[in-house]
């Protein structure tokens, strides 16, 4: 185990949530992609506090602030899907393009 | 030993986040995010951060449990029983993370990381519990504010009808 083959598996994670977020249409799916993100953060924080810096305690705060960041993003993620969908009848990221042009 | 897990663990977890984007069922594809982040706590523990992982793992079986429920309520293809594509400019997604991975990874093995011994604290967690109440307490109080400011608007995001909507814009109508 090393910092390296960690920090591998977090850039892992990130890249298919950057594939999810990106190609998704469905904003549920969508937001799945950014849970990965998040979670590849929450990976490589770790991997930071025990290869680098495990006398401070920063990169555990790090790791907090993503997982209230993931409980933020779902929440408002569903709530502005619930309140599109109940406004348009819409659940697709296309279907919502109303200020595209 | 710790190898071994680490190599079980990363496999699993990526793989489980592959598959998300894969599966025909946007149920299954909740159930096997959760595997995902199991798999990514996995590893948080097995790092020694046991707090951290534990809570990420009750944190995540409930989100999890939470979006199957709106899974159910807006997914098209309930029990996968089509074959559901529902990806829009795919090669341009797969190229930009294919980059991303490519330019992180190449990032990871030309840094010149720290090396710093192995001088763990003997309690991760007090540690952790005295710094968010200590000298990061600006970032636990932005942290509660933001989950209240959250929950405001979540309620107002998601509630049928505002109060301009039910007593007109000078606020004074009759309600409806």
């Amino acid at each position: 185990m090393s910092l390296e083959v960690f920090l591998l598996l977090a850039a892992a994670l990130f890249s298919v949530g950057v594939y999810g977020a990106l190609s998704q249409q469905s904003i549920v799916m969508l937001m799945m992609g950014l849970e990965l993100m998040l979670n590849g953060i929450t990976v490589a924080a770790a991997a930071f506090w025990y290869f680098i810096g495990p006398g401070a305690p920063s990169d555990q705060v790090v790791v907090v602030v993503a997982v209230v960041a993931m409980a933020v993003e779902m929440a408002v993620g569903f709530a502005v899907t619930t309140a599109i969908f109940r406004a348009r009848d819409v659940d697709m990221t296309d279907m919502a393009a109303d200020l595209k042009e | 030993m710790g190898a071994v897990a680490f190599w079980v663990l990363a496999v699993a977890a990526v793989a489980c986040a592959v598959t998300v984007f894969v599966v025909d069922s946007m149920a299954r594809a909740t159930f096997a995010l959760l595997a995902s982040f199991l798999f990514g706590a996995g590893e948080i523990i097995l790092l020694g951060l046991d707090y951290l992982g534990v809570v990420i793992v009750v944190m995540m079986i409930m989100e999890m449990v939470i979006m199957a429920v709106f899974m159910v309520m807006y997914m098209m293809n309930p029990a996968g029983l089509m074959p559901m594509s529902m990806v829009h400019n795919q090669r341009g997604s797969l190229l930009t993370a294919g980059t991303v991975f490519a330019s992180l990874a190449a990032g990871i093995f030309l840094v010149p990381w720290p090396a710093r011994g192995p001088h763990r604290p003997a309690d991760p967690t007090f540690d952790l519990g005295k710094s968010l109440m200590g000298p990061h307490m600006l970032t636990m109080m932005l942290l509660g504010v933001t989950l209240f400011a959250t929950m405001v608007v979540t309620v107002v995001l998601a509630s049928q009808q505002g109060r301009y909507d039910r007593l007109g814009d000078d606020l004074k109508g009759k309600a409806r």
